[in-house]
Protein backbone atom coordinates (compact mmCIF):
# COMPACT_ATOMS: atom_id res chain seq x y z
CA UNK A 1 0.00 0.00 0.00
CA UNK A 2 1.41 3.30 -0.75
CA UNK A 3 1.84 5.66 1.53
CA UNK A 4 -0.79 9.00 1.92
CA UNK A 5 -1.34 12.13 3.56
CA UNK A 6 -4.54 12.52 6.38
CA UNK A 7 -5.94 14.90 2.85
CA UNK A 8 -5.87 12.45 0.39
CA UNK A 9 -7.08 9.67 3.00
CA UNK A 10 -10.33 12.03 4.08
CA UNK A 11 -10.68 12.78 0.25
CA UNK A 12 -11.24 9.07 -0.91
CA UNK A 13 -13.14 8.04 1.33
CA UNK A 14 -15.79 10.91 1.10
CA UNK A 15 -15.63 9.79 -2.64
CA UNK A 16 -16.63 6.70 -1.81
CA UNK A 17 -20.08 8.41 -0.31
CA UNK A 18 -21.44 9.57 -3.28
CA UNK A 19 -22.74 7.21 -5.24
CA UNK A 20 -23.51 7.92 -8.89
CA UNK A 21 -26.60 9.39 -10.20
CA UNK A 22 -26.54 11.35 -7.27
CA UNK A 23 -26.55 15.43 -6.71
CA UNK A 24 -24.13 17.13 -4.50
CA UNK A 25 -23.69 21.00 -4.24
CA UNK A 26 -19.60 21.48 -3.36
CA UNK A 27 -17.39 24.23 -2.83
CA UNK A 28 -14.01 24.62 -3.99
CA UNK A 29 -11.41 22.80 -2.22
CA UNK A 30 -11.42 19.05 -0.69
CA UNK A 31 -15.16 18.86 -1.29
CA UNK A 32 -14.83 19.44 -5.16
CA UNK A 33 -11.78 16.65 -5.36
CA UNK A 34 -14.02 14.18 -3.79
CA UNK A 35 -16.69 14.77 -6.23
CA UNK A 36 -14.16 14.68 -9.19
CA UNK A 37 -12.72 11.37 -7.43
CA UNK A 38 -15.59 9.66 -7.24
CA UNK A 39 -16.71 10.76 -10.92
CA UNK A 40 -13.61 9.21 -12.52
CA UNK A 41 -13.82 6.14 -10.08
CA UNK A 42 -17.25 5.06 -9.97
CA UNK A 43 -19.89 7.59 -10.32
CA UNK A 44 -19.70 8.74 -13.48
CA UNK A 45 -23.03 10.80 -13.57
CA UNK A 46 -22.70 12.42 -10.16
CA UNK A 47 -24.16 15.69 -11.24
CA UNK A 48 -21.56 18.28 -9.27
CA UNK A 49 -23.79 21.49 -8.40
CA UNK A 50 -22.23 25.18 -7.44
CA UNK A 51 -24.38 27.32 -5.71
CA UNK A 52 -23.49 30.20 -8.01
CA UNK A 53 -25.28 28.39 -10.70
CA UNK A 54 -22.85 25.86 -11.95
CA UNK A 55 -24.61 22.68 -13.02
CA UNK A 56 -23.05 19.24 -14.46
CA UNK A 57 -19.76 20.93 -15.76
CA UNK A 58 -16.90 19.04 -16.65
CA UNK A 59 -14.49 20.57 -14.48
CA UNK A 60 -11.01 20.96 -16.73
CA UNK A 61 -9.48 21.94 -13.48
CA UNK A 62 -10.22 22.83 -9.89
CA UNK A 63 -12.34 25.88 -9.28
CA UNK A 64 -10.87 28.74 -7.05
CA UNK A 65 -14.56 30.08 -6.53
CA UNK A 66 -17.77 28.48 -7.06
CA UNK A 67 -18.82 31.26 -9.76
CA UNK A 68 -15.75 30.92 -11.51
CA UNK A 69 -15.31 29.76 -14.96
CA UNK A 70 -14.39 26.36 -14.57
CA UNK A 71 -17.64 25.77 -12.74
CA UNK A 72 -19.70 26.17 -15.85
CA UNK A 73 -17.38 24.47 -18.11
CA UNK A 74 -18.56 22.05 -20.71
CA UNK A 75 -21.66 22.77 -18.07
CA UNK A 76 -25.47 20.90 -18.72
CA UNK A 77 -26.84 24.03 -17.18
CA UNK A 78 -25.52 27.81 -16.23
CA UNK A 79 -28.16 28.52 -13.54
CA UNK A 80 -28.37 31.02 -10.56
CA UNK A 81 -28.07 30.91 -6.85
CA UNK A 82 -32.03 30.87 -6.60
CA UNK A 83 -31.81 28.24 -8.89
CA UNK A 84 -29.74 25.98 -6.96
CA UNK A 85 -31.02 26.68 -3.45
CA UNK A 86 -34.68 25.85 -4.67
CA UNK A 87 -33.58 22.78 -6.18
CA UNK A 88 -32.10 22.19 -2.85
CA UNK A 89 -35.16 22.92 -1.16
CA UNK A 90 -37.25 21.28 -3.61
CA UNK A 91 -35.76 17.97 -2.22
CA UNK A 92 -33.70 16.97 -5.35
CA UNK A 93 -29.62 17.16 -3.66
CA UNK A 94 -28.64 14.65 -2.05
CA UNK A 95 -25.24 15.40 -0.84
CA UNK A 96 -23.29 18.66 0.21
CA UNK A 97 -20.09 19.21 2.43
CA UNK A 98 -19.94 21.88 4.64
CA UNK A 99 -16.44 23.08 6.39
CA UNK A 100 -16.12 25.34 9.70
CA UNK A 101 -14.39 25.95 12.55
CA UNK A 102 -15.81 24.10 15.63
CA UNK A 103 -18.48 21.64 15.40
CA UNK A 104 -20.87 20.00 18.25
CA UNK A 105 -21.44 16.36 18.98
CA UNK A 106 -24.80 17.09 17.30
CA UNK A 107 -23.20 17.93 13.99
CA UNK A 108 -24.04 21.90 14.19
CA UNK A 109 -21.17 23.99 12.68
CA UNK A 110 -19.72 27.47 13.28
CA UNK A 111 -18.03 29.70 10.45
CA UNK A 112 -18.89 33.03 11.37
CA UNK A 113 -17.02 34.22 14.39
CA UNK A 114 -15.19 33.81 17.73
CA UNK A 115 -15.96 35.46 20.67
CA UNK A 116 -19.62 36.39 22.73
CA UNK A 117 -20.57 39.85 21.48
CA UNK A 118 -21.90 39.49 17.92
CA UNK A 119 -21.80 42.78 17.24
CA UNK A 120 -17.68 42.98 18.10
CA UNK A 121 -16.95 39.47 17.33
CA UNK A 122 -13.21 38.64 18.30
CA UNK A 123 -12.52 36.80 15.57
CA UNK A 124 -14.66 36.94 12.99
CA UNK A 125 -15.33 34.51 9.82
CA UNK A 126 -16.74 34.44 6.40
CA UNK A 127 -20.43 33.65 8.19
CA UNK A 128 -22.55 31.19 6.33
CA UNK A 129 -22.57 31.92 2.59
CA UNK A 130 -24.38 29.29 1.73
CA UNK A 131 -23.48 26.73 4.64
CA UNK A 132 -26.83 27.15 6.13
CA UNK A 133 -28.96 26.94 3.49
CA UNK A 134 -27.27 23.86 2.34
CA UNK A 135 -26.94 22.32 5.69
CA UNK A 136 -31.19 23.13 5.94
CA UNK A 137 -32.17 21.55 2.86
CA UNK A 138 -29.75 19.08 0.82
CA UNK A 139 -31.05 15.19 2.33
CA UNK A 140 -27.18 14.24 3.94
CA UNK A 141 -24.57 16.85 4.85
CA UNK A 142 -20.81 15.51 5.62
CA UNK A 143 -17.68 17.57 6.51
CA UNK A 144 -13.83 16.84 5.70
CA UNK A 145 -11.96 18.23 8.45
CA UNK A 146 -8.79 17.47 10.67
CA UNK A 147 -9.86 16.75 14.21
CA UNK A 148 -9.03 18.58 17.76
CA UNK A 149 -10.16 19.09 20.85
CA UNK A 150 -10.37 22.60 20.14
CA UNK A 151 -12.79 22.26 16.87
CA UNK A 152 -14.75 19.73 18.10
CA UNK A 153 -16.14 21.36 21.40
CA UNK A 154 -19.50 20.64 23.05
CA UNK A 155 -19.59 24.66 22.97
CA UNK A 156 -19.39 26.31 19.95
CA UNK A 157 -19.36 29.97 19.64
CA UNK A 158 -21.89 30.01 17.23
CA UNK A 159 -24.21 27.93 15.20
CA UNK A 160 -24.48 29.12 11.81
CA UNK A 161 -25.46 25.93 10.35
CA UNK A 162 -27.52 23.36 11.30
CA UNK A 163 -26.67 19.99 12.51
CA UNK A 164 -29.34 18.26 14.61
CA UNK A 165 -29.59 21.23 16.87
CA UNK A 166 -30.10 19.76 20.10
CA UNK A 167 -30.36 16.45 19.40
CA UNK A 168 -33.53 14.03 19.22
CA UNK A 169 -36.16 15.73 16.97
CA UNK A 170 -34.84 18.96 17.65
CA UNK A 171 -34.12 19.91 14.10
CA UNK A 172 -37.60 18.50 12.61
CA UNK A 173 -39.15 20.45 14.97
CA UNK A 174 -37.64 23.79 14.74
CA UNK A 175 -39.01 23.81 11.17
CA UNK A 176 -36.25 22.04 9.24
CA UNK A 177 -37.10 19.37 6.42
CA UNK A 178 -37.74 16.29 7.45
CA UNK A 179 -35.22 13.51 7.02
CA UNK A 180 -32.22 15.80 6.54
CA UNK A 181 -29.16 16.27 8.57
CA UNK A 182 -25.42 15.61 9.23
CA UNK A 183 -24.39 12.24 7.49
CA UNK A 184 -20.78 11.55 8.11
CA UNK A 185 -18.01 13.68 9.42
CA UNK A 186 -14.61 12.53 7.94
CA UNK A 187 -11.79 13.74 10.02
CA UNK A 188 -7.95 12.36 9.83
CA UNK A 189 -8.25 9.83 12.73
CA UNK A 190 -12.16 8.54 12.19
CA UNK A 191 -15.55 8.09 10.41
CA UNK A 192 -18.32 9.64 12.10
CA UNK A 193 -21.96 9.12 11.87
CA UNK A 194 -24.87 10.05 14.05
CA UNK A 195 -26.96 8.14 16.76
CA UNK A 196 -30.68 7.08 15.38
CA UNK A 197 -32.20 8.06 18.08
CA UNK A 198 -30.13 10.67 20.26
CA UNK A 199 -28.48 12.32 17.17
CA UNK A 200 -25.57 12.55 18.96
CA UNK A 201 -21.97 11.70 17.11
CA UNK A 202 -20.89 8.33 17.21
CA UNK A 203 -17.45 6.73 15.93
CA UNK A 204 -17.85 4.02 13.02
CA UNK A 205 -15.00 3.54 12.15
CA UNK A 206 -11.01 4.36 12.75
CA UNK A 207 -8.61 5.45 10.27
CA UNK A 208 -4.91 3.16 9.82
CA UNK A 209 -2.20 4.77 12.59
CA UNK A 210 -4.98 5.58 15.19
CA UNK A 211 -6.10 3.93 18.10
CA UNK A 212 -9.53 4.41 20.05
CA UNK A 213 -7.85 6.63 22.81
CA UNK A 214 -6.34 9.67 20.27
CA UNK A 215 -10.21 9.82 18.88
CA UNK A 216 -11.31 10.54 22.10
CA UNK A 217 -8.34 13.15 23.23
CA UNK A 218 -8.79 14.97 20.33
CA UNK A 219 -12.76 15.48 20.50
CA UNK A 220 -14.47 18.08 23.26
CA UNK A 221 -17.33 15.98 24.08
CA UNK A 222 -17.62 11.79 25.06
CA UNK A 223 -18.10 10.38 21.48
CA UNK A 224 -20.45 7.02 21.05
CA UNK A 225 -19.41 3.97 19.51
CA UNK A 226 -20.51 1.73 16.54
CA UNK A 227 -21.01 -2.03 17.96
CA UNK A 228 -18.72 -2.83 15.89
CA UNK A 229 -15.92 -0.15 15.21
CA UNK A 230 -13.86 -1.63 11.88
CA UNK A 231 -10.95 0.03 10.73
CA UNK A 232 -11.62 2.55 7.97
CA UNK A 233 -10.58 0.74 4.84
CA UNK A 234 -7.29 3.01 3.69
CA UNK A 235 -7.11 4.47 -0.51
CA UNK A 236 -6.50 2.25 -2.62
CA UNK A 237 -3.77 2.70 -5.20
CA UNK A 238 -6.52 3.17 -8.08
CA UNK A 239 -7.75 5.82 -5.64
CA UNK A 240 -4.94 7.45 -4.95
CA UNK A 241 -3.29 7.29 -8.37
CA UNK A 242 -6.68 9.34 -9.64
CA UNK A 243 -6.31 11.64 -7.07
CA UNK A 244 -3.10 12.81 -7.71
CA UNK A 245 -2.53 12.37 -10.85
CA UNK A 246 -6.21 13.66 -12.90
CA UNK A 247 -8.00 15.61 -10.10
CA UNK A 248 -5.29 17.96 -8.07
CA UNK A 249 -2.08 16.91 -10.52
CA UNK A 250 -0.50 20.48 -8.84
CA UNK A 251 -1.02 19.17 -5.12
CA UNK A 252 -3.01 22.34 -4.57
CA UNK A 253 -5.64 20.52 -2.07
CA UNK A 254 -3.53 17.05 -1.17
CA UNK A 255 -0.60 19.35 -0.75
CA UNK A 256 -2.14 21.40 2.09
CA UNK B 1 -34.83 42.87 20.81
CA UNK B 2 -36.76 39.43 20.12
CA UNK B 3 -40.03 39.30 19.87
CA UNK B 4 -42.20 36.07 20.63
CA UNK B 5 -45.65 35.60 19.75
CA UNK B 6 -47.56 33.30 20.95
CA UNK B 7 -49.90 31.41 18.84
CA UNK B 8 -51.87 28.49 18.61
CA UNK B 9 -49.93 27.30 21.48
CA UNK B 10 -46.61 27.24 19.38
CA UNK B 11 -43.89 29.70 19.90
CA UNK B 12 -42.78 31.36 17.27
CA UNK B 13 -39.32 33.47 17.09
CA UNK B 14 -37.47 36.62 15.02
CA UNK B 15 -34.54 37.47 14.84
CA UNK B 16 -33.11 40.06 16.71
CA UNK B 17 -30.89 42.42 14.48
CA UNK B 18 -31.70 45.38 12.57
CA UNK B 19 -33.20 45.24 8.69
CA UNK B 20 -31.38 47.80 6.93
CA UNK B 21 -34.19 48.62 4.53
CA UNK B 22 -37.50 48.75 4.11
CA UNK B 23 -39.69 45.98 2.63
CA UNK B 24 -42.67 47.52 2.59
CA UNK B 25 -44.59 46.67 -1.03
CA UNK B 26 -46.33 49.56 -1.50
CA UNK B 27 -43.83 52.14 -0.69
CA UNK B 28 -41.92 50.04 -2.94
CA UNK B 29 -44.54 50.54 -6.12
CA UNK B 30 -45.07 54.46 -5.55
CA UNK B 31 -41.47 54.60 -6.09
CA UNK B 32 -41.69 51.91 -8.83
CA UNK B 33 -44.45 53.74 -10.22
CA UNK B 34 -42.60 56.94 -10.82
CA UNK B 35 -39.28 55.15 -12.56
CA UNK B 36 -39.00 55.84 -16.32
CA UNK B 37 -39.69 53.42 -18.55
CA UNK B 38 -38.64 55.32 -21.59
CA UNK B 39 -36.28 53.64 -24.01
CA UNK B 40 -33.95 56.13 -24.25
CA UNK B 41 -30.39 56.49 -24.58
CA UNK B 42 -28.70 55.68 -20.98
CA UNK B 43 -24.87 55.68 -21.89
CA UNK B 44 -23.29 57.60 -18.80
CA UNK B 45 -19.44 57.49 -17.42
CA UNK B 46 -18.48 55.67 -14.48
CA UNK B 47 -17.56 59.22 -12.21
CA UNK B 48 -21.10 60.66 -12.90
CA UNK B 49 -22.68 57.39 -12.13
CA UNK B 50 -21.34 57.05 -8.77
CA UNK B 51 -21.82 61.33 -8.19
CA UNK B 52 -25.56 61.13 -9.07
CA UNK B 53 -26.91 57.52 -8.31
CA UNK B 54 -25.35 57.42 -4.77
CA UNK B 55 -25.86 58.94 -1.71
CA UNK B 56 -23.67 59.05 1.64
CA UNK B 57 -26.21 56.54 3.79
CA UNK B 58 -27.76 54.61 0.36
CA UNK B 59 -28.04 50.58 0.70
CA UNK B 60 -26.35 49.28 -2.02
CA UNK B 61 -25.77 45.75 -3.53
CA UNK B 62 -23.21 44.62 -6.72
CA UNK B 63 -24.04 42.26 -9.01
CA UNK B 64 -22.13 39.10 -9.91
CA UNK B 65 -19.84 36.49 -7.58
CA UNK B 66 -17.31 38.71 -5.81
CA UNK B 67 -15.04 38.18 -8.30
CA UNK B 68 -16.31 37.27 -10.89
CA UNK B 69 -18.15 38.97 -13.25
CA UNK B 70 -18.32 42.20 -10.94
CA UNK B 71 -18.52 45.63 -11.92
CA UNK B 72 -14.94 46.90 -10.47
CA UNK B 73 -14.66 50.34 -11.94
CA UNK B 74 -17.91 51.26 -9.99
CA UNK B 75 -16.19 49.71 -6.65
CA UNK B 76 -13.43 51.61 -7.19
CA UNK B 77 -15.01 54.74 -7.84
CA UNK B 78 -17.19 54.59 -5.33
CA UNK B 79 -13.71 54.19 -2.96
CA UNK B 80 -12.55 57.15 -5.23
CA UNK B 81 -15.47 59.77 -4.77
CA UNK B 82 -15.28 58.60 -0.71
CA UNK B 83 -18.45 57.73 -0.40
CA UNK B 84 -19.24 56.90 3.44
CA UNK B 85 -22.19 55.38 5.42
CA UNK B 86 -23.32 53.12 2.71
CA UNK B 87 -25.89 49.86 3.86
CA UNK B 88 -24.38 46.86 1.99
CA UNK B 89 -25.36 43.37 0.88
CA UNK B 90 -22.48 41.11 1.45
CA UNK B 91 -24.07 38.49 -0.73
CA UNK B 92 -21.58 36.59 -2.43
CA UNK B 93 -18.87 39.39 -1.67
CA UNK B 94 -15.57 39.01 -2.06
CA UNK B 95 -12.77 41.37 -4.23
CA UNK B 96 -15.65 43.49 -3.89
CA UNK B 97 -16.37 43.85 -0.35
CA UNK B 98 -12.74 43.82 0.26
CA UNK B 99 -11.94 47.48 -1.96
CA UNK B 100 -15.29 48.92 -0.62
CA UNK B 101 -13.33 47.55 3.20
CA UNK B 102 -10.82 49.40 2.12
CA UNK B 103 -12.37 52.53 1.71
CA UNK B 104 -14.74 52.03 4.54
CA UNK B 105 -17.64 53.27 2.82
CA UNK B 106 -20.25 51.26 4.45
CA UNK B 107 -21.27 51.11 8.21
CA UNK B 108 -24.25 48.19 8.33
CA UNK B 109 -23.98 45.09 6.53
CA UNK B 110 -26.29 42.19 5.69
CA UNK B 111 -23.68 39.34 5.69
CA UNK B 112 -23.97 35.91 3.85
CA UNK B 113 -20.44 35.42 3.19
CA UNK B 114 -18.38 38.67 4.04
CA UNK B 115 -14.01 39.22 4.80
CA UNK B 116 -12.79 35.98 2.58
CA UNK B 117 -12.12 35.47 -0.75
CA UNK B 118 -12.76 31.81 -1.27
CA UNK B 119 -9.79 29.57 -1.88
CA UNK B 120 -7.40 32.63 -1.77
CA UNK B 121 -7.69 32.96 1.81
CA UNK B 122 -9.02 36.00 4.09
CA UNK B 123 -8.94 39.24 3.74
CA UNK B 124 -6.95 40.91 6.90
CA UNK B 125 -8.52 44.10 6.02
CA UNK B 126 -11.88 43.66 5.82
CA UNK B 127 -11.53 41.69 8.99
CA UNK B 128 -10.00 44.39 10.75
CA UNK B 129 -12.83 46.47 9.81
CA UNK B 130 -15.49 44.05 10.56
CA UNK B 131 -13.69 43.15 14.25
CA UNK B 132 -13.72 46.99 14.64
CA UNK B 133 -16.99 47.08 15.58
CA UNK B 134 -17.32 49.77 13.43
CA UNK B 135 -19.59 48.11 11.20
CA UNK B 136 -23.16 46.84 12.02
CA UNK B 137 -23.98 42.98 11.11
CA UNK B 138 -27.07 41.40 10.40
CA UNK B 139 -26.73 38.11 9.50
CA UNK B 140 -28.36 35.91 6.92
CA UNK B 141 -27.06 33.38 4.37
CA UNK B 142 -26.80 33.25 0.33
CA UNK B 143 -30.19 31.65 0.02
CA UNK B 144 -32.00 34.29 2.23
CA UNK B 145 -30.18 37.10 0.66
CA UNK B 146 -31.07 35.62 -3.40
CA UNK B 147 -34.84 34.94 -1.91
CA UNK B 148 -34.86 38.49 0.15
CA UNK B 149 -34.01 39.64 -3.38
CA UNK B 150 -36.38 37.31 -4.92
CA UNK B 151 -38.88 39.02 -2.71
CA UNK B 152 -38.69 42.69 -4.24
CA UNK B 153 -38.68 41.27 -7.75
CA UNK B 154 -42.07 39.86 -7.10
CA UNK B 155 -43.17 43.07 -5.78
CA UNK B 156 -43.57 41.32 -2.46
CA UNK B 157 -42.89 42.36 1.45
CA UNK B 158 -41.45 38.80 2.59
CA UNK B 159 -40.47 35.40 1.19
CA UNK B 160 -40.89 32.23 3.08
CA UNK B 161 -38.41 29.38 3.28
CA UNK B 162 -36.98 26.46 5.27
CA UNK B 163 -33.71 27.19 6.07
CA UNK B 164 -31.86 28.83 8.77
CA UNK B 165 -34.46 27.66 11.29
CA UNK B 166 -33.15 26.80 14.91
CA UNK B 167 -29.87 28.61 14.22
CA UNK B 168 -27.61 31.28 15.92
CA UNK B 169 -27.61 32.69 11.99
CA UNK B 170 -31.87 33.01 12.81
CA UNK B 171 -31.06 34.44 16.35
CA UNK B 172 -29.02 37.59 14.89
CA UNK B 173 -30.65 38.05 11.65
CA UNK B 174 -34.17 39.85 10.74
CA UNK B 175 -36.02 37.56 9.89
CA UNK B 176 -39.25 35.88 12.28
CA UNK B 177 -41.13 32.25 11.79
CA UNK B 178 -44.48 31.61 10.75
CA UNK B 179 -46.72 28.95 10.29
CA UNK B 180 -48.02 28.10 6.49
CA UNK B 181 -51.83 29.24 6.54
CA UNK B 182 -52.78 25.68 4.38
CA UNK B 183 -50.53 23.03 6.44
CA UNK B 184 -49.17 24.45 9.58
CA UNK B 185 -45.92 24.00 8.38
CA UNK B 186 -42.89 26.44 9.72
CA UNK B 187 -41.00 29.10 8.03
CA UNK B 188 -38.78 31.33 8.15
CA UNK B 189 -39.63 34.80 6.55
CA UNK B 190 -37.45 36.99 5.19
CA UNK B 191 -38.18 40.74 4.97
CA UNK B 192 -37.97 41.78 1.06
CA UNK B 193 -34.82 43.91 0.05
CA UNK B 194 -34.99 46.52 -2.18
CA UNK B 195 -31.50 48.10 -2.67
CA UNK B 196 -31.39 51.70 -3.04
CA UNK B 197 -28.61 51.02 -5.94
CA UNK B 198 -27.24 48.24 -7.28
CA UNK B 199 -24.10 47.94 -10.40
CA UNK B 200 -23.88 45.04 -12.61
CA UNK B 201 -21.67 43.99 -15.17
CA UNK B 202 -22.95 42.32 -18.11
CA UNK B 203 -21.12 41.11 -21.51
CA UNK B 204 -23.40 43.04 -23.66
CA UNK B 205 -26.06 45.89 -23.31
CA UNK B 206 -27.56 47.81 -26.03
CA UNK B 207 -27.66 51.58 -25.25
CA UNK B 208 -30.99 51.37 -23.20
CA UNK B 209 -29.83 48.98 -21.23
CA UNK B 210 -31.18 45.76 -22.37
CA UNK B 211 -28.35 43.31 -21.67
CA UNK B 212 -27.27 39.74 -22.28
CA UNK B 213 -25.06 37.64 -19.56
CA UNK B 214 -23.49 34.93 -19.81
CA UNK B 215 -22.63 31.99 -17.25
CA UNK B 216 -23.61 31.93 -14.12
CA UNK B 217 -26.09 34.77 -13.09
CA UNK B 218 -26.09 34.21 -9.18
CA UNK B 219 -29.15 36.81 -8.07
CA UNK B 220 -28.47 39.29 -10.93
CA UNK B 221 -32.19 39.27 -12.61
CA UNK B 222 -34.15 39.90 -9.44
CA UNK B 223 -31.35 42.59 -8.63
CA UNK B 224 -31.98 44.38 -11.49
CA UNK B 225 -35.71 44.11 -10.60
CA UNK B 226 -35.46 44.43 -6.95
CA UNK B 227 -33.05 47.69 -6.91
CA UNK B 228 -34.53 51.27 -6.96
CA UNK B 229 -31.23 52.49 -9.21
CA UNK B 230 -29.60 50.22 -11.72
CA UNK B 231 -26.16 50.73 -13.32
CA UNK B 232 -25.45 48.49 -16.12
CA UNK B 233 -21.13 47.76 -17.00
CA UNK B 234 -20.99 45.92 -19.91
CA UNK B 235 -17.80 44.39 -21.87
CA UNK B 236 -19.49 45.41 -25.22
CA UNK B 237 -22.45 48.04 -26.44
CA UNK B 238 -24.33 46.33 -28.78
CA UNK B 239 -26.90 47.57 -31.64
CA UNK B 240 -30.58 47.34 -30.27
CA UNK B 241 -31.08 44.96 -33.17
CA UNK B 242 -28.84 42.65 -31.68
CA UNK B 243 -31.15 42.36 -29.00
CA UNK B 244 -34.39 42.23 -31.20
CA UNK B 245 -32.92 39.63 -33.33
CA UNK B 246 -32.40 36.80 -30.42
CA UNK B 247 -35.65 38.40 -28.11
CA UNK B 248 -35.13 34.98 -25.72
CA UNK B 249 -31.65 35.85 -24.89
CA UNK B 250 -32.25 39.28 -23.56
CA UNK B 251 -31.67 38.83 -19.63
CA UNK B 252 -32.69 42.39 -18.03
CA UNK B 253 -34.72 44.39 -20.22
CA UNK B 254 -34.06 48.23 -20.33
CA UNK B 255 -36.97 49.50 -17.61
CA UNK B 256 -34.95 48.03 -14.96
CA UNK B 257 -32.10 49.80 -15.80
CA UNK B 258 -30.86 53.76 -15.18
CA UNK B 259 -27.58 54.13 -16.82
CA UNK B 260 -25.57 52.18 -18.81
CA UNK B 261 -21.27 52.16 -20.10
CA UNK B 262 -19.68 50.49 -22.08
CA UNK B 263 -16.39 49.11 -20.01
CA UNK B 264 -14.19 46.44 -21.37
CA UNK B 265 -12.33 44.24 -19.31
CA UNK B 266 -15.02 45.59 -16.25
CA UNK B 267 -14.59 42.73 -14.09
CA UNK B 268 -10.85 42.85 -13.84
CA UNK B 269 -9.01 41.94 -11.56
CA UNK B 270 -12.48 38.89 -11.20
CA UNK B 271 -13.15 36.43 -14.00
CA UNK B 272 -15.38 36.93 -16.67
CA UNK B 273 -16.71 34.06 -18.34
CA UNK B 274 -15.71 33.51 -21.49
CA UNK B 275 -13.98 36.25 -22.08
CA UNK B 276 -10.83 36.67 -19.13
CA UNK B 277 -9.60 34.55 -15.91
CA UNK B 278 -9.26 36.23 -13.00
CA UNK B 279 -5.40 38.25 -12.24
CA UNK B 280 -4.45 35.77 -9.19
CA UNK B 281 -1.11 37.41 -8.68
CA UNK B 282 -2.78 40.85 -8.43
CA UNK B 283 -5.67 39.29 -6.00
CA UNK B 284 -2.60 37.91 -4.00
CA UNK B 285 -0.86 41.11 -3.78
CA UNK B 286 -4.04 42.76 -2.46
CA UNK B 287 -3.84 40.07 0.25
CA UNK B 288 -0.42 40.68 0.89
CA UNK B 289 -0.79 44.51 0.70
CA UNK B 290 -3.23 44.70 3.41
CA UNK B 291 -1.37 42.39 6.42
CA UNK B 292 0.01 46.36 7.03
CA UNK B 293 -2.49 49.11 7.09
CA UNK B 294 0.73 51.41 5.81
CA UNK B 295 1.08 48.84 2.77
CA UNK B 296 -2.50 48.92 2.13
CA UNK B 297 -2.22 52.89 2.43
CA UNK B 298 0.19 52.90 -0.14
CA UNK B 299 -1.05 50.66 -2.26
CA UNK B 300 -4.94 52.53 -2.52
CA UNK B 301 -2.93 55.56 -3.06
CA UNK B 302 -1.59 54.36 -6.37
CA UNK B 303 -4.39 51.82 -7.23
CA UNK B 304 -7.43 53.66 -6.60
CA UNK B 305 -7.09 57.24 -5.28
CA UNK B 306 -4.27 58.07 -7.51
CA UNK B 307 -5.58 57.12 -10.43
CA UNK B 308 -7.93 58.85 -12.42
CA UNK B 309 -10.65 55.81 -13.68
CA UNK B 310 -10.20 51.97 -14.26
CA UNK B 311 -8.58 52.33 -17.33
CA UNK B 312 -5.59 54.01 -16.10
CA UNK B 313 -6.10 50.94 -12.73
CA UNK B 314 -6.18 48.67 -15.53
CA UNK B 315 -2.92 49.98 -17.53
CA UNK B 316 -1.16 50.37 -14.26
CA UNK B 317 -1.67 46.65 -13.49
CA UNK B 318 -0.52 45.00 -17.08
CA UNK B 319 -2.90 47.12 -19.40
CA UNK B 320 -3.53 44.98 -22.87
CA UNK B 321 -0.51 42.81 -22.79
CA UNK B 322 -1.96 41.32 -19.06
CA UNK B 323 -5.53 40.95 -20.47
CA UNK B 324 -4.57 38.89 -23.15
CA UNK B 325 -2.93 36.76 -20.69
CA UNK B 326 -5.79 36.32 -18.81
CA UNK B 327 -8.06 35.84 -22.21
CA UNK B 328 -5.91 32.78 -22.97
CA UNK B 329 -6.36 31.15 -19.29
CA UNK B 330 -9.73 31.72 -19.44
CA UNK B 331 -10.35 30.19 -23.21
CA UNK B 332 -7.32 27.56 -22.07
CA UNK B 333 -5.26 28.02 -24.86
CA UNK B 334 -2.50 29.05 -23.27
CA UNK B 335 -0.66 25.74 -23.56
CA UNK B 336 -1.39 24.78 -20.25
Amino acid sequence: MSDYNPMELMICVAARNLEDGATVVVGTGAPCAASMLAQKLHSPNLCIMFEAGGIAPILPAMPISVGDSRTIHRAIMASSMPEIMETCQRGMVDYTFLGGAQIDMYGNINSTMIGSDHAKPKVRFPGSGGANDLASLCWRTMMMTVQDAKRFTANIDFMTSPGYLKGGNSRYEAGLPKGTGPYRIITNMAIMGFDDETKWMKVLSINPGYARQDVQDNCGFELLWADAIGETEPPTDDELRILREEVDPHRYIIGR
Amino acid sequence: MSVELQEKGRELKSGINEIFTDPDADRARAFFRNKSRALKPKLSTVEEVVKTMIRDGDYIAIGGFGANRIPTAIVHEIVRQRKKNLGFAGHTSTHDFQVLSAGECFNRCDIAYIIGLEARGLSPNARRYIESGKVKLTEWTNATLSWRIKAAAMGLSFMPARNILGTDTFKYSGAKEIECPFTGQKYAAFPALYPDFAAIHVHECDIYGNCHLYGSSVSDQDLAKASKRVVITAERIIPNDEIRRNPEATFIPFWCVDAVIEMPYGSYPGNMPYEYFSDEEHLKEWLRVEKDPDDLKRFLDRQIYGTKNFYEYLELNGGIEKMKKLRAIELLTNGK
